[in-house]
C-alpha cells in the first residue's frame, strides 16, 4: 500500500521500577502519499512517542509501522524529522547544516551547492547562509531545520512541535512557510502542535488524541489548509466555522485534562 | 538618541571604566557578567607586595635564608663583608648564564616539553578510551572499576610506584604525567559523549548518516568542548604534578634547580623558581583559554 501506514501500533514502557505507561494503545492510521496529518492531543498522551516509532527511533511493543509498503525498522532518510529545538548542529553553519543530509549520502558538490541555494532561497536565509547556526533567533532557527530536512528530499516529514518555542507572530508567518512547502513539494507530512488553532489550520486532517492509553479519540478531515495556501491566514482564522471547530475541540481537550486531574487527585 | 561617549580601552582593561556591556545594566550586584575586571585593585596588590619587598630589603630585616632581598645593592648600614645576592640580579645572571651550566630555559623547556608530553600521550589514549566507554556497554564495563578506583587517587601518590617500575629517568616522569592526564581526559571525553543531545543524533540518523558519520560529525564536535575542558584541567594537574616529581628526582627542570639551589641554601634561586612555576601555570591557562575561544566558538550555545 503506498503511503504512510500505522498499524495497530501500541507500546508500553516498561518502568525501572519495574510499573508500566501504557503509551500508545492500538494506533492505526493511513496517510497517504501528500497528506497532512495534525495531531492534538492533552500533554503526555502519546504524540512523541507515536512520532519516535514513526521515525524509527522507537521499536512499538505491538504493530508496526510501514512506508510504501516497507516496515519502518529504524531512522531513514526517507523520513525526515524537524524538532521542536536544540537538533541544528551549533558547530556548523546554516549552509553545512542544510548541507549535511546530500553530504552524508555522498551527494556531488556542485549538486548540493545548487539544493542549498534553493532550499535557502525558499526559507529566505539566502544571506545567513555563512553565519553559525547559534547567531539565529528562534524563528530562523527553524527555517534551517525545514530547509535540513529538505535538502535530503524525504518521502514524509515528521514534526514534532516545530513552531513551539516561537512568538505568536513568528509562529502564524511560519505556518505560511510550512504550507507553502507542503504544497509545493507535496510531501507527506505529520506535525504534532499544542495549539488547535494551527492544527486547524495546518491540517488537512486532524486527529485528536486521548491519554491513559494513548489511542486515537477523534478524526477530522478539514478545508482550512487547502484555503491556507496563497490565501489570507487571519481571515481564514476569523471564519465562523473555524472557530466553532477551534471551539468544539478546545472544549474536548479541555475535558479531557480535567479527567487526568481528578484521576491524579484519586491515585 | 545621543550617543554615549565610549570610555578608553585602557580604562576599561583597567576596571576603572564601565565598558560598554556594564554600562546598560541596571543590576550589578549579583550578576557576575556585570562585575568588571577590577584590574586597577590587582595592579594595586602586586606594586604594595612589591613594594614591601623592596623596603624589608633596604631595612635588611629579614635574613636572606628565608627570604631573599629583592635586589642586591649593599646600603650604607650594611656589612660590607656579607655579600647579599638579590633576586632580581639572580633573575638576571640566571638568564644570561644558566643555572648549574644549564641556561634557565633549559630547566623551564624542560619542564614544559614533559608536560606536554605527558598530556598529549594521555590524551591520545585517554579519548578514544572515553569514547569506548561513552559509546558502548563493554568497554563501559571493564573499564569503569578502574577508572573510578583511581580517579581519587593523586597522582602524586603514584610517584613511589612509578620510581620502583621505571626508576627516575625522562621515562619515569612522563609516565607520571602520563597516568595524571589520561584519567582526566578519559572522564572528559566520556563526559562529552554523554552530553549529546538525542535530538541531534536522531536527526543526524533521519538525515541519512552512517554511525561512524554519527560519530564523526556529531558526537565527536559534540564532546569538544567538554575535551578542551579536560585538556585545560591536564595540563594544570600535570605542570604542578610534575614540579613536585622534579622536587622529588630530576637533574634538570624547574622543580630540580629549586631543589638544588636548596641543598646550597640559595633561597633566591628557590623564590626565582616558585614565581617561574606560578608565572608558567598562569600562562598556559590564559593560553588556553584563548585557544578554546578561537576553536570551539559555539560553546555554551548549543
Ligand atoms: N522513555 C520512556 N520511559 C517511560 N515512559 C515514557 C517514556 N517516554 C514517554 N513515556 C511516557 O509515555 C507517555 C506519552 O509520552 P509522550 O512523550 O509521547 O507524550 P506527548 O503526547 O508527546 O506529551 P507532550 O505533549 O507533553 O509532549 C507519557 O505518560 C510518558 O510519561
Ligand atoms: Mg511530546
Amino acid at each position: 500500500m503506498d503511503g504512510l501506514v500505522i498499524d495497530n501500533v501500541s507500546m508500553v514502557f516498561t518502568l525501572p521500577n519495574g510499573g508500566q505507561v501504557h503509551a500508545l494503545e492500538d494506533v492505526s492510521l493511513h496517510l497517504k502519499p501528500g497528506e497532512l496529518m495534525a495531531v492534538l492531543g492533552p500533554s503526555g498522551c502519546g504524540k512523541t512517542t507515536l512520532l519516535n516509532i514513526v521515525g524509527g527511533f522507537l521499536a512499538p511493543t505491538a504493530g508496526q509501522a510501514l512506508l510504501n509498503g516497507h516496515q519502518v525498522t529504524g531512522p531513514h532518510k526517507e523520513r525526515g524529522v524537524v524538532f521542536q529545538q536544540g537538533a541544528l548542529f551549533e558547530w556548523m553553519t546554516v549552509a553545512q547544516n542544510v548541507s549535511f543530509g546530500p553530504r552524508m549520502c555522498g551527494v556531488p558538490r556542485a549538486e548540493i551547492k545548487q539544493t542549498v541555494r534553493r532550499l535557502l532561497d525558499t526559507v529566505a536565509l539566502r544571506d545567513f547562509a555563512d553565519k553559525p547556526v547559534y547567531q539565529l533567533s528562534g524563528g530562523m532557527q527553524q527555517r534551517v531545520a525545514l530547509a535540513r530536512c529538505l535538502a535530503n528530499d524525504p518521502d514524509v516529514i515528521l514534526m514534532d512541535e516545530p513552531l513551539g518555542a516561537l512568538d505568536a507572530l513568528t509562529r502564524e508567518k511560519m505556518q505560511g512557510l510550512v504550507l507553502k512547502l507542503w504544497k509545493e513539494t507535496g510531501k507527506t507530512i505529520i506535525l504534532i502542535t499544542h495549539s488547535v488553532e494551527e492544527a486547524l489550520f495546518l491540517g488537512e486532517r486532524l486527529v485528536v488524541m486521548a491519554p491513559r492509553p494513548g489511542r486515537i479519540h477523534k478524526e477530522y478531515a478539514l478545508p482550512f489548509a487547502e484555503q491556507g495556501v496563497g490565501g489570507d491566514a487571519r481571515s481564514i482564522k476569523a471564519q465562523p466555522d473555524f472557530i466553532a471547530a477551534r471551539e468544539e475541540i478546545l472544549s474536548m481537550i479541555w475535558e479531557m485534562e480535567e479527567e487526568i486531574m481528578s484521576g491524579a487527585d484519586m491515585g | 538618541m545621543a550617543k554615549r561617549k565610549q570610555p578608553p580601552r585602557w580604562g576599561v582593561w583597567l576596571g576603572i571604566a564601565d565598558n560598554s556591556f556594564t554600562r546598560q545594566k541596571t543590576v550589578k550586584f549579583g550578576d557576575a557578567s556585570a562585575v568588571n575586571s577590577g584590574r586597577l585593585w590587582s595592579v594595586l596588590t602586586l606594586i604594595i607586595l612589591i613594594l614591601a619587598w623592596w623596603i624589608a630589603t633596604i631595612g635588611g630585616i629579614i635574613d636572606p635564608l628565608f627570604w631573599p632581598p629583592l635586589e642586591g645593592s649593599l646600603y650604607p648600614w650594611d656589612n660590607p663583608n656579607r655579600a647579599r645576592p638579590g633576586v632580581v640580579d639572580r633573575f638576571v645572571s640566571l638568564f644570561v648564564d644558566g643555572y648549574r651550566n644549564i641556561s634557565l630555559w633549559e630547566h623551564v623547556g624542560t619542564s614544559v616539553k614533559r608536560v606536554l608530553l605527558g598530556v598529549v600521550i594521555g590524551a591520545l589514549v585517554g579519548i578514544p578510551l572515553g569514547f569506548a566507554m561513552g559509546l558502548n556497554s563493554v568497554a563501559r564495563g571493564l573499564f569503569d572499576p578502574i577508572v573510578e578506583f583511581i580517579r581519587p587517587i593523586p597522582p602524586l601518590a603514584l610517584i613511589p610506584l612509578v620510581i620502583l617500575w621505571l626508576g627516575i629517568d625522562e621515562v619515569a616522569k612522563i609516565f607520571l604525567l602520563f597516568l595524571a592526564a589520561l584519567f582526566i581526559m578519559l572522564i572528559a571525553a566520556r563526559a562529552g559523549v554523554n552530553s549529546v543531545q538525542i535530538s541531534k543524533v536522531h536527526a543526524a540518523y533521519s538525515l541519512g548518516a552512517s554511525k561512524f558519520q554519527v560519530l564523526r560529525y556529531v558526537i565527536l564536535p559534540n564532546a569538544l568542548p567538554e575535551i578542551f575542558t579536560g585538556l585545560r584541567t591536564s595540563m594544570g594537574v600535570c605542570w604542578g604534578t610534575l614540579v613536585a616529581a622534579e622536587l622529588v628526582a630530576a637533574d634538570q627542570g624547574v622543580g630540580s634547580m629549586m631543589m638544588i639551589a636548596k641543598n646550597f641554601l640559595q633561597t633566591d634561586v628557590v623564590v626565582i623558581g616558585i614565581i617561574i612555576i606560578g608565572a608558567i601555570g598562569f600562562a598556559i591557562e590564559i593560553f588556553m583559554r584563548m585557544l578554546e575561544a578561537w576553536l570551539i566558538p559555539w560553546k555554551g550555545k548549543g
